[in-house]
């Protein structure tokens, strides 16, 4: 079994680009009275190793193996249930071309087909949009819709080759469902419902963002029955589209019985519900007068009503209604801060500014209110749809930086239309014909044509602009390889930092298989995919409490943690540090961040304020609280580092990043010992000495092997 | 109140009988029995309990299912809205059904369990 080798790696980075975490929109400042350079982590680029190594998995043992791993060498020592935690559609896509393909003997290695799936997709999702812009205008603005999609940086991010991401395929079956949808409420027509409720499976397979859909379309159906524009294709297609596409729905084993349970949900239900009343009280209404009809009429709603309130009353009495957060639809920030600090850390969940708006999608952000304006003069059902998508898209893009994604498409659509409209009108030479030709006519004429080429000119530098800015913010800010950092020296030549790889490449070789690994739960897919070491936190942060236990070993003093690290049977600690190269996504910058969520489960043990001074600063010179200058993460950041002197004009001892003299100098460990250090001082590895109390956790160690 | 409820019903009813065409009648028969069938599902669920979920979910969401199918197929071939589906004839209708179906029960069979 191949893994990610070293020279496979090589190979990788040359040829293919992977998306950076250093890009201005993928950080945020944080303006605490802490300190204004706290950077807070970046989620996605880690997850890319977490969704090969399932594909891996997928691949060499087969489906039903996948849908039933638990994976052992993650969350130690709980273990994951990988099939009933995950959105299989982007493994099972995956898995699926690979297996076309090698059957029709074009062997492709499983590693290539990942890396290139995002930019297939990205196509798709331009036909897509193309397919779908049509339907709502007419076919040139599909054409500038499908062409804006194309380069637009706020999906490019998503998809550039070796963005091997849930968001690559969601957008193109977001898309296409949302293409289905209209073509079945234009038609009225079973067939494109049904191709509506299949997208809709491979999309809930495929992103947790299907809830946006299923608000979605029932809240369009519930608008269009306020604007009296029932239809009876309206019912057809959205009764069916309910229908099949919960039952789709739950065939998925992390959805499981979600759609019937959650509150998410409950919109499409009660809009089913009340359309069914509905399209039977207008049938009533086309049989009987309108006195007969007002008594049926009254004694259905009471009867209505009754029911609903009895069922309302008997499920909440019972407990089985649960009003669940809505998490990712509507986070409100100042809650999560407050009360779930693990979503609040995340930088992709803070709120977006002006300048990612821009940043992602430049003038499309301008046009995009003209074609809304457009849409909702020259009203229908799909215009209707397409309204209503853009409000509740730019409301959620405003609340979180990673839901701008969900903006992107229908701000390229409306956007296409408003271009295309402005085209239409300024570039159509109808008026001429009519007006006879006259003197003074011509004069006009010729003014005429002056305006029009003049608008013209203009749209089309726009666009041409426009098509500039997405090169070059391609080719800058997403297309450098997340995992080796560059910089620039004062000759402008590059300088690699290769550190993160050389210190995986340290652990998979100088390590025991069956080690475990402690460290922040940003870098527990890296481990666990290029190291191929257990590990005891990671990406899918599904368990606070373990998380927190791992967050108050960094935070505690060294006997502490060192009892915790002995309950976890933890052998190696490994850290991120930036104090030499001046990288400020290192571990010291985040460990407010676990500090608070280690307080959110042991708040007797580690309280915030005690790492602040008494002025309520956070520093790591002499000035620094004593708590945070003899906790672990500190000891483990600055070991050996009092005697680096990086420059003759700063003092030995001086934080690049955080631009202080380190305060706690003579750093000594009583139960670790350094085992790695990078060549920039990046990563750092300590080993947990074992010292004989522990020999149960040996002995189990040697029966398990 | 309840006389003239009454007499509205049996109203209903005589119109009904007298103007629907026969085909319209037989999918309503089927309609009917499809409604029996799923509410004496759902009693046999409240009686005896929700183990396994999954089985009385997909049955019943399979008689919902073809209810539904059921009343978009009447909708859609009934004469009196042949101008809203202009391009939609009974037979492409009854395919279209018969389609939906196939998806329909593919899907329960799965998650029956």
């Amino acid at each position: 079994m191949d893994g990610l080798t070293d020279s496979g790696h090589g190979h990788f980075n040359t040829k293919h680009k992977w998306r950076t975490e250093f890009s201005g929109c993928n950080y945020v400042v944080k303006n605490d009275t802490v300190a204004n350079h706290m950077r807070v982590v970046s989620l996605s680029s880690f997850l890319l190793r977490f969704n090969y190594r399932s594909t891996h998995h997928l691949t060499s043992n087969g489906f039903y193996e996948f849908l039933n791993w638990f994976d052992e060498r993650a969350w130690y020592p709980l273990g994951r249930i990988v099939g009933g935690t995950v959105y299989p559609g982007l493994m099972v896509t995956a898995g699926l071309i690979h297996y076309v393909l090698n059957l029709l003997h074009m062997t492709v290695h499983i590693r290539d087909v990942c890396v290139f799936l995002a930019p297939i997709f990205s196509g798709l999702t331009a036909i897509s949009t193309f397919l779908l812009t049509r339907e709502l205008w007419n076919q040139g603005a599909g054409l500038l819709a499908a062409c804006f999609i194309a380069i637009v940086p706020g999906y490019i991010s998503r998809s550039v080759a070796g963005s091997f991401d849930n968001e690559g395929i969601a957008i193109f079956a977001l898309q296409f469902t949302y293409y289905l949808w209209v073509k079945s409420v234009k038609t009225g027509s079973v067939f494109w419902t049904i191709g509506c409720c299949l997208s809709y499976f491979y999309m809930v397979s495929a992103w947790g963002g299907y809830v946006f859909i299923i608000n979605l379309i029932p809240l369009h159906v519930f608008v269009l029955l306020l604007m009296q524009r029932y239809s009876r294709r309206v019912y057809i297609a959205y009764s069916t589209f309910y229908i099949v596409g919960l039952v789709l729905s739950m065939q998925i084993p992390f959805v499981g019985f979600q759609p019937i349970r959650t509150s998410e949900h409950m919109a499409a239900a009660g809009v089913f519900a009340l359309l069914q009343a509905y399209a039977f009280l207008q049938y009533l209404k086309d049989r009987l007068t309108k006195q007969e009809f007002q008594t049926l009429f009254f004694l259905g709603v009471s009867l209505a009503a009754g029911v609903v309130f009895l069922t309302v009353i008997y499920l909440t009495y019972t407990g089985k209604f649960s009003l669940s957060l809505m998490r990712y639809l509507c986070p409100p920030p100042r809650y999560a801060k407050i009360h779930i600090p693990i979503i609040a850390s995340v930088s992709e969940h803070q709120p977006t500014t002006w300048v990612s708006f821009f940043f992602d999608l430049h003038i499309l952000v301008c046009t995009f209110p003209a074609g809304l304006w457009f849409c909702i003069k020259n009203i229908n059902d799909e215009r209707v749809f397409v309204a209503l998508y853009a409000i509740s898209a730019v409301y959620f893009a405003g609340v979180m930086v990673r839901l701008m994604l969900t903006l992107t498409p229908v701000v390229c659509m409306l956007s296409a239309i408003a271009f295309s409209s402005v085209f239409e009108h300024y570039l159509g030479d109808d008026q001429k014909k009519d007006s006879p030709p006259t003197e003074d006519s011509s004069d006009e004429d010729d003014k005429r044509n002056s305006g029009n080429l003049i608008v013209t000119m203009l749209m089309l530098m726009l666009l041409m602009m426009f098509a500039v800015h997405c090169t070059w913010v391609t080719s800058n800010a997403y297309s450098s390889p997340s995992v080796v950092l560059a910089s620039y020296n004062h000759d402008g030549s590059r300088n690699i930092l290769d550190d993160f790889r050389e210190a995986y490449y340290w652990l998979r070789q100088n390590t025991d298989e069956h080690a475990r690994v402690m460290s922040w739960w940003d870098y527990g897919y890296q481990i666990a995919g290029m190291a191929n070491r257990t590990t005891l936190v990671d990406n899918n942060t599904w368990n606070n409490s373990h998380i927190a236990l791992v967050g108050k070993a960094m935070s505690s003093n060294e006997s502490a943690a060192y009892q915790i690290m002995q309950s976890l049977d933890v052998d190696y600690v490994l850290i991120i540090f930036g104090g030499v190269i001046g990288y400020s996504g290192d571990d010291i910058n985040k460990f407010l961040w676990m500090v608070r969520i280690a307080e959110g489960e042991h708040p007797k043990d580690i309280r915030e304020s005690d790492y602040f001074t008494p002025q309520g600063e956070f520093r790591v010179d002499k000035a620094g609280s004593p708590t945070l200058l003899n906790c672990l993460m500190y000891k483990m950041s600055y070991y050996r580092f009092g005697e680096m002197q990086l420059d003759f004009r700063t003092p030995p001892g001086f934080d690049r990043t955080r631009n202080a003299e380190i305060g706690n100098k003579d750093i000594k460990f009583k139960h670790l010992e350094e085992a790695f250090t990078s060549e920039h001082w990046l990563v750092r590895i300590y080993k947990v000495k074992n010292e004989g109390s522990s020999r149960t956790s040996s002995f189990l160690r040697k029966a398990r092997s | 109140m309840s006389s003239s409820v009454f007499s509205v019903l049996s109203k209903f009813v005589a119109e009904y009988r007298r103007s629907t065409p026969a085909k319209l009648k037989v999918v309503d028969a089927y309609l009917l029995y499809i409604l029996l069938t799923g509410a004496l599902q759902f009693f046999y669920c409240v009686l005896v309990g929700t183990f396994p979920f999954n089985s009385f979910l997909s049955g019943f969401i399979s008689c919902v299912g073809a209810f539904v199918l059921g009343v978009c197929l009447r909708i859609q071939i009934n004469p009196q809205n042949k101008s809203e589906f202009l391009s939609l004839s009974p037979e492409r209708a009854f395919a279209d059904f018969l389609f939906a179906h196939a998806i329909l029960h593919l899907v329960v069979v799965n998650f029956i369990g």
